[in-house]
């Protein structure tokens, strides 16, 4: 099981302004729920809160009022759990790929053998056998978000949240990853939460979308495309990738709906 | 497991293996930069007075005769003794107590300013209290060097746990890592290049503590040398313990920046410094 509900979660904070308190009301009543095995992209103009909303999922932050629940039991902060993925990596600088992803596993008490084939498997699965001695500076962007994402996966949580987990990479870079991400997600099964700014990205990989606007939850969109899908291209090119594309665009750029 | 990198260099490598330009080795610069600067004293020093000051030529043969005659190395050793201990004693304390301040508001809150304070004590006044507290043999010498040495180190570490970005906190945060594991390894290690700054400055400072110290409290070693040959007006002697005393200075910065290289390497391939 892996499900995941944000149960009416607002946050607020207050911004010092050139002297002038600001108060900021980043989410607002905010609910959806992740189902076991699902991918969900949650989407929304920068600032509208997504990011937010998937660090209080983790337990970075905490909401101002509200809660989150993963199979129905309230969270209490950072948990085995969930995995975070970071969208610039945020390897160890000073440790190697493997010594990065037995990190994790270290804090979650693995030891001995089994941490070094833990770790190995998941490099291994992420495409990285090869480069499991080098250190985050002798990797690519590329490599080292799959560092990262294997570090998140090593600790088999219920859940993967992901932080615009292609953002930062260079569009070739991010098309492999995103087939990657579908195939890892086809193997493990895993359920996968991640946050985007890339309208292609959401549709591509999720089965459904949450569309945010202003802190808001606007429309949950679902996504008629069938698994596995293969060949990226061929969805991209498909009607109902076109269709859904567009739904969603409306959605952002606040028109009205069609149908 | 074969370590790939060896073989295929990855981006930021290829740039070094690319032809440079034949540059000056730093090695060469700094032999010429010495020896035009040796030769320009030799050749202004000669024109004074030999009590108002000296020249190479003169300091060397002083240097000799300090050595035949054992003074000099009996003074280096009594010097170095509470040199060492005060300088390791302030990099035990003055790391650990940095990253504290650093990472805890309530420590930072209440010693901060007695930190930031202490750094600006004005230390020589202080010493005949110190001569009372510790005597006017070993501790007291070691102590001046210690309190000398510990700012620096506490300020640089202090500093270099507040910029450590928050994202790697939160990689500690998100794998449920306690305050104590994520300062030891990801805050610690994350401070390096800061805490090694900081101890490389600190190497100046204690050094200027040693004198302070031989000269105010009871006079011996390398300040005894100095203060001695500078009551006799023999110039050319005096110049041979200071000499000494900056080439420890310059010799510890080597041994240390080298020692960062080794425990941290990751840093100089990230800013990308010049491997000399």
């Amino acid at each position: 099981m892996g499900e995941v509900s944000l149960i009416d979660i607002s946050k607020n904070f207050t911004l010092r302004v050139d002297g002038d308190v600001q108060n900021v009301q980043a989410l607002d009543r905010l609910s959806f729920t992740v189902r076991d095995g699902e991918v969900v992209a949650l989407i929304g103009p920068s600032g509208c809160g997504k990011t937010t909303a998937l660090r209080i999922a983790m337990g970075l932050e905490a909401a101002s009022s509200g809660r989150v629940t993963v199979d129905g039991t309230q969270i209490d902060g950072c948990g085995y759990d969930r995995g975070i993925v970071f969208q610039h990596a945020e390897l160890l600088p000073w440790l190697t790929a493997l010594k990065n992803v037995e990190f994790g596993l270290e804090m979650k008490g693995v030891r001995g053998a089994t941490l070094r084939d833990t770790a190995v498997k998941y490099l291994t699965l992420v495409g990285l056998s090869d480069s499991l001695n080098r250190r985050p500076y002798q990797l690519s962007g590329g490599m080292q978000q799959r560092v990262g994402i294997a570090r998140a996966l090593a600790i088999d949580p219920k859940v993967l949240l992901m932080d615009e987990p292609f953002g930062a990479l260079d569009a070739q870079t991010r098309e492999t990853l995103q087939g990657e991400l579908l195939q890892i997600h086809a193997r493990t099964n895993k359920t996968i939460l991640f946050v985007t700014h890339d309208l292609d990205e959401a549709v591509l990989l999720a089965d459904r979308v949450v569309v945010m606007q202003n802190g808001r939850l606007h429309e949950i969109v679902d996504v008629p495309l069938p698994r596995p899908r293969g060949d990226l291209a061929m969805v991209r090119g498909s009607e109902a990738f076109a269709k859904t594309r567009y739904h969603i665009w409306q959605a952002l750029h606040g028109g009205a709906t069609v149908h | 497991m074969v370590d790939v990198a060896d073989r295929r260099p990855a981006p930021q490598q290829r740039a070094d293996i690319a032809p440079a330009k034949r540059a000056l080795p730093r090695w060469v610069i700094t032999t010429i930069s010495l020896c035009v600067f040796l030769l320009l004293w030799e050749i202004f020093g000669r024109r004074i007075n030999p009590i108002f000051g000296s020249y190479p030529t003169a300091i060397f043969s002083a240097s000799i005769e300090l050595v035949r005659n054992g003074k000099l190395g009996a003074a280096l050793i009594q010097s170095l003794q509470p040199f060492l201990l005060g300088y390791c004693l302030a990099i035990v304390v003055g790391v650990p107590l940095g990253l504290v301040l650093g990472r805890f508001r309530a420590v930072e809150a209440a010693l901060g300013m007695f930190v930031t304070g202490g750094y600006a004590m004005p230390l020589v006044a202080l010493v005949p209290l110190l001569i009372l507290w510790f005597g006017l043999g070993f501790t007291v010498k070691a102590a001046v060097i210690f309190l000398m040495a510990i700012f620096p180190i506490v300020i640089n570490t202090w500093l270099g746990v507040k910029s450590v970005p928050k994202a790697l906190i939160d990689v500690g945060k998100s794998l449920v890592a306690s305050d104590a594991v994520i300062l030891r390894r990801i805050v610690l290690p994350a401070t390096l290049p800061y805490i090694m700054a900081g101890i490389r400055l600190a190497v100046g400072r204690a050094v200027v503590g040693m004198v302070v110290a031989e000269f105010f409290t009871e006079i011996s070693g390398l300040g005894g040398i100095i203060i001695n040959a500078g009551n006799n007006f023999d110039t050319a002697t005096m110049f041979v313990p200071i000499i000494v005393l900056m080439a420890i200075a310059v010799g510890l910065n080597h041994l240390i920046g080298w020692l960062e290289r080794v425990i941290a390497p990751w840093q100089a391939e990230i800013a990308g410094r010049d491997q000399n």
